[in-house]
């Protein structure tokens, strides 16, 4: 069976590292924050300038001065820091922060993202999605494997006006972990619980590598 | 001590007129200076050019320059959240110019910090890039970027002194350090004004230098725009 936005979440998790400084994006992304396993240290970075970011506040205890980027209010959690917008990008174009999770429209099979517009539709902005996947080294994308009318999001090249060029290194959809190699494509590692091969392939529009047995993902 | 206090909002902004550039700090409308919006409103100044990471939400924050018609050019990161200017945008009354949020924070910096212009990897390849100059560092495409230049910018500290010094409360910080620091003029509202000794010079955030004129708002809504909290139990 296909994972929901919260299997998508707990599987992204399972990527992060201890002392990791990690910025997640709008959506799914935030996500992940719920699924950190235990016994490492993670610090989030929103990018409108905190590091440290803690939970939702309790009822009662929101702070209008204190926002994540997607303009929701949250906590600080001990340790935590402030700082202006310049610092903020400044920390992730020099790779300060160590892994970037966002949501996609379109991948392609060589990394380029396209997240951000789409023609003939209310553009709302970039926001700090083009700073971020033109800096980050470690760039996963967390997305559903098809749009809405069931055609594929993970492409031979994309359709829509890019976000980035080059830069996705892994996606964690409903279906499926692909590896981004810019040489041979999208690599097949794992499945969903349930899921078989064929349904991937036959989601996949891009090039697609399936080699050997390809594992199912545990879920804790 | 150069004294830098102003009476009010209105005095603060007393000599804008139609056509400027003006910035207006904030992220959201977290941080934002609502009493000089709501000065720049009444004065009823014109085609001004705007630059924000934001545009403000119907009724509130730079919606309500957005209402009056007052703006010409709109150059953010994000401008969801608000219909008129979607109408607007979309009949072509207003211009919108929009930049990757790191870029739009590092051109106010820069234009604060004397650089003219600087090289960026963001938006390498996308049409952030069309027909602006590239050149590889380390083997990286970057692209050349331009300092902002605006007549006045605007914003909003938690404190500030008659001398201009300002401290910033939380993530209400984000763009109006780097905005103060861009303006030719800059004027900051406080939401309190204190006696030049009152605060501690090791944690200035920003350096009286940058600030031309400084008042206490007389009136701050602080509205949250997304609620988002954990159930008490």
């Amino acid at each position: 069976m296909a994972l929901d936005k919260n299997g998508i979440a707990q599987r992204i998790a399972q990527e992060l590292r201890d002392g990791w400084y990690v910025n997640l994006g709008i959506g799914i992304p935030t996500l992940v924050a719920n699924y950190i396993p235990e016994g490492i240290d993670i610090e989030f970075q929103s990018e409108n300038g905190i590091l440290g970011m803690g939970p939702f506040p309790w009822e009662g205890d929101e702070d209008a001065d204190l926002i994540n980027a997607g303009k929701q209010t949250i906590t600080a959690l001990h340790g935590a820091s402030y700082f202006d917008s310049a610092t903020s990008f400044g920390m992730i174009r020099a790779k300060k922060v160590q892994l970037t999770v966002l949501g996609a429209m379109e991948v392609s099979e060589t990394g380029d993202i396209a997240n951000w517009k789409i023609p003939g539709k209310m553009v709302k902005g970039m926001g700090g999605a083009m700073d971020l996947v033109a800096s980050a080294e470690n760039i996963i994308v967390a997305m559903q494997h098809t749009n809405r009318a069931g055609e594929s999001k993970v492409l031979p090249a994309c359709t829509l006006p890019l976000t980035g060029v080059g830069c996705v290194k892994k996606i964690v959809t409903d279906l499926a972990v692909l590896d981004v190699d810019p040489e041979r494509g999208f690599v097949l590692l794992e499945r969903a619980p349930g899921v078989t091969v064929e349904e991937i392939i036959a989601k996949t529009a891009g090039r697609l590598v399936v080699e050997g047995e390809i594992p199912e993902m545990v879920l804790g | 001590m150069i004294r830098k206090v102003v009476p009010n909002a209105q005095a603060a902004v007393e000599d804008i007129q139609d056509g400027m550039t003006l910035m207006f700090g904030g992220f959201g409308l977290c941080g934002i200076p609502e009493n000089s919006i709501a000065a720049v409103r009444a004065k009823g100044v014109k085609d001004l050019t705007c630059i924000s990471n934001n545009a403000g939400v119907d009724g509130f924050g730079l919606g309500l320059l957005l209402e009056t018609r007052q703006i010409k050019k709109m150059i953010s990161s994000y401008v969801g959240e608000n219909d008129e200017f979607e109408r607007q945008m979309l009949s072509g009354e207003l211009e919108v110019e929009l930049i990757p949020q790191g870029t739009l924070a590092e051109r106010c910096r820069a234009a604060g910090a004397g650089i003219p212009a600087f090289y960026t990897p963001a938006g390498f390849g996308t049409e952030v890039a069309e027909g602006k100059e590239v050149r590889h560092f380390h083997g990286k495409p970057h692209i050349l970027e331009h300092a902002f230049d605006a007549q006045f910018a605007f914003v909003k500290a938690w404190k500030g002194d008659e001398a201009g010094n300002l401290v910033f409360k939380g993530t209400a910080r984000n763009f109006n350090p780097m905005m103060a620091m861009a303006g030719r003029i800059t004027v900051a509202e406080v939401e309190e004004l204190v006696p030049a000794g009152s605060l501690d010079p090791n944690h200035i955030h920003v350096p009286g230098i940058f600030v031309h004129r400084i008042y206490q708002g007389a009136h701050f809504e602080k509205r949250i725009e997304q609620r988002t909290v954990r159930p008490r139990v």
